[in-house]
């Protein structure tokens, strides 16, 4: 860790130009951005494309770019497959539901439920668990922004925090929309080559040093002297007898000076002052475990003290493959493309991109087990891409490669929170906000304010989550709820409201009690703590049996008009159908659909159904 | 696919209508052609004179008539059962995985040209195989979709 005190200005001047970049970007969208509906939805001028550039910019969080090195630094191979699995969603999401949720003319998930299902309360509900999971998945942003900045500069934690707030606020709040499309697109760019140039520099430095193989050592080794200052009291388990220096309390006992810690667990005070010398064993954080050599190499060995390893990856697959299409910060950009075909072809092209971003983050993981290895002491895992450069290479280069990463790591802080916060914003001010500020531009910027500040706040609260643990739980309450309302509100023409809302409610409570379980205990063995800390694997299946249940045991109140609706869905744009109202209510400034609008229905609708049931 | 009821009642007239099985030579019909005539029926050309004017398939769907109801059916199953071959493909090329590794630990910790299998195949390999049947889903949904198009007459 950088000490306070030394130079630090090229990261923080990155940090400030990747800011500055992000609201000038932003303000250029401003003078574009006009109505209501051009905040909101960019107008859809967007080609694929950019959107795809977008969607990648956007998705791309904290959690990819940090936090996926960061636990293979910790828990190895295993880790590999959150990356898969985050670019897999993509692929369930195009062959799903992709160019249906683009035709249906839903802008958000909310949307999605009421045009389909013709019902408030639906709607309501719908809303309700976006705001939920956007606020988990902004809570290790916000966390990230201020572990990041501390990591490279020593600032307190709550500035870097404070800073991806302010600057994620204003720019929402000034340009909506159409300038967050410009934005993330830049963001991206500027995220891959954070992540390829230093690498590069980095397995350079590697080759150089005689390309030691992380994979084979028994115990992650200190390869330099090292110091390391723990910031909060941890609890470290010792393997094998080790040498080290110590300045601070140890067992509650004061020490200061050599001392040779025997194996066990061990105590060391917030403060502490560690010295350790070159070839010496890392001691390890207990809540990490040690994941040595030949298990944090092999797949579903249980590396890093999980227990249950099968069930928690499997469980964790289900999670990301299904949960991606309920992010809501996703499904605002496919409203974005013209027609169900450029939607599709959007989704393609993120698969690609993503599939070649995520190639390099793991790297960042393995070099670290070999020179970052005092990091498994800290706990401080998810800081590992931005020390790296420091450690690594040589004097002229460490500053200026550690700026980078800065600057990429703040854009996926930035970005990722963006979209979530327009996201947010956007259904708060549609469907939770009152009176003239609902679906205004003003109530949309008063959600803007509340969507970031609550996060903001949670995030300042002692959590010991780790930034790819806490997405996955965003994840997992996205697959209990909107995976089944989306597939069956596409593909099944039985679904009813009864049903809907008892699926959402089932999947939705289920999870999120498992979530805040885990959030609020932490990691810890036993099953059921496996299952609480991974709930998809039945949540998902519990959601599904609820909400076909209960559908097929209301069959006679399904919503009218479902036959016009699967028209609006399925048949490609070039086709003169009858797709029900054509007009789009946002387009006149109005947001959403309400109850007294006529969706695709007509005299004839209720006989149809009828004949149906 | 649902065919245009109209196409087999032509207005030229070709001469007698014979099945074109029966007049290709050398399929072994040869012995069946001893028992019971085979009766090839067509529809009359007074019934395509008769019939009301032809109904085109949007404003079957429109009217979600039954025949509408089989054009969409149509679609939304091929569509649907695209969309579930991808599901059942990542299912068994990733799902599998996990499992074969575990089965198999002398797998898990095998070694290619110095680097360890399970980081080549998950950490790279899995990535290009995603993106090739994220391209034939694509493909194969935009085709079914011109299909569609074609049929119900679009553009």
């Amino acid at each position: 860790m950088v000490a306070p005190g030394t130079a630090t200005w090229p990261p923080i001047t990155a940090v400030i130009l990747v800011s500055l970049a992000t609201l000038g970007v932003g303000a250029m969208g401003l003078r574009l951005s006009r109505t209501t509906s051009d905040f909101y939805v960019a107008s859809r001028a967007i080609s694929p494309r950019w959107n795809a550039f977008a969607i990648c910019g956007e998705y791309l969080s904290a959690a990819s770019f940090l936090g996926i090195a960061g636990l293979v630094l910790a828990f190895g191979v295993d880790i590999l497959w959150y990356p898969v699995g985050y670019t897999a969603g993509y692929l369930v999401l195009l062959a799903l539901v992709a160019a249906p949720l683009r035709r249906s003319g839903a802008y958000t998930l909310p949307d999605f439920a009421e045009i389909r299902l013709r019902s408030r309360t639906v709607r309501r509900l719908a809303s309700l668990l976006v705001v939920g999971i956007g606020w988990l998945y902004l809570l290790p942003q916000f966390q990230g922004a201020g572990l990041a900045l501390r990591t490279v500069t020593g600032a307190p934690r709550w500035v870097g925090t404070a800073l991806v707030a302010v600057v994620v606020m204003l720019n929402v709040v000034a340009g909506g929309m159409r300038s967050i499309t410009l934005v993330q697109a830049f963001q991206f760019w500027l995220k891959l080559t954070a992540i390829i140039l230093p690498l590069v520099l980095l397995l350079l430095a590697w080759n150089a040093d005689g390309r030691p193989d992380p994979g084979v050592q028994e115990n992650p080794v200190a390869r330099t002297d090292t110091t390391v200052r723990l910031p909060d009291p941890v609890q470290v388990r010792v393997s094998v007898p080790t040498r080290l220096t110590v300045h601070g309390e140890v067992d509650g006992h004061r020490v200061d000076g050599p001392l040779t810690l025997a194996p066990g667990v061990v105590t060391l005070s917030g403060g502490t002052l560690v010295d350790l010398p070159a070839g010496q064993p890392v001691p390890h954080l207990v809540d990490v475990g040690a994941a040595t050599g030949a298990a944090w190499s092999t797949p579903t060995s249980g590396s890093g003290g999980r227990d249950h390893p099968l069930y928690r990856l499997y469980s964790l697959l289900l999670a990301l493959l299904f949960g991606t299409m309920g992010l809501p910060h996703v499904l605002v950009r496919f409203y974005t493309n013209p027609d169900g075909r450029a939607a599709r072809r959007t989704t393609l092209a993120v698969i690609g991109l993503l599939g070649f971003f995520y190639l390099f983050p793991p790297f960042y993981g393995a070099l670290g087990r070999l020179y970052a290895p005092d990091l498994l002491m800290t706990g401080r895992t998810d800081a590992v891409v931005l020390l790296l450069p420091d450690r690594l290479l040589p004097a002229p280069w460490g500053m200026p490669v550690t700026a980078l990463v800065t600057a990429g790591a703040f854009a996926a802080f930035l970005s990722t929170s963006s979209g979530l916060t327009v996201s947010v914003a956007g259904v708060l001010s549609q469907d939770l906000l009152r009176g003239r500020l609902r679906a205004s531009v003003r109530g949309f910027q008063l959600g803007a304010v509340i969507a970031v500040v609550v996060p903001g706040l949670l995030s300042l609260l002692a959590m010991r989550t780790s930034l790819a643990d806490t997405v996955g739980l965003a994840f997992a309450l996205a697959a209990s709820t909107f995976f089944p309302l989306l597939t069956l509100g596409i593909w099944w023409r039985g679904l009813t409201r009864a049903g809907a809302l008892a699926g959402l409610l089932v999947g939705g409570t289920l999870a999120s009690a498992a979530v805040t379980f885990t959030v609020a205990h932490g990691s810890s063995r036993g099953l059921t703590s496996a299952l609480l800390a991974q709930p998809a694997a039945w949540s998902v299946p519990l959601a599904f049996a609820v909400m076909i249940t209960v559908s097929v045991l209301t069959r006679t109140t399904l919503p009218p008009g479902v036959n016009r609706i699967m028209v609006r869905l399925h048949t490609p744009e070039g086709v003169h159908l009858d797709r029900g109202e054509r007009t789009d209510p946002r387009a006149t400034g109005r947001i959403g659909v309400r109850p007294g609008d006529r969706i695709g229905v007509r005299p004839g609708d209720r006989a149809a159904n009828r004949s149906e049931t | 696919m649902p065919q245009d009821p109209q196409w087999t009642g032509t207005r030229d007239d070709r001469g007698p209508a014979v099945s074109p099985a029966e007049e290709r030579p050398g399929r072994g019909r040869g012995p069946a052609r001893t028992g019971p005539a085979r009766v090839r029926v067509t529809s009359p050309r007074m019934a395509a004179a008769a019939s009301s004017p032809p109904r085109s398939p949007i404003r079957e769907i429109d009217e979600q008539t039954g025949v509408g109801e089989v054009y969409m059916r149509s679609l939304l199953r091929t569509q649907l059962r695209l969309g579930l071959s991808v599901i059942a493909v990542l299912a068994l090329a990733l799902g599998t995985l996990p499992l074969i590794f575990a089965a198999v630990p002398r797998l898990g910790a095998a070694r290619v040209l110095t680097a360890p299998l399970p980081w080549l195949l998950v950490g790279i390999g899995v990535y290009p195989f995603l993106f090739a049947v994220a391209w034939w889903h694509v493909r194969a949904a935009e085709r079914a979709e011109e299909d569609f198009s074609t049929i119900v007459g679009g553009d």
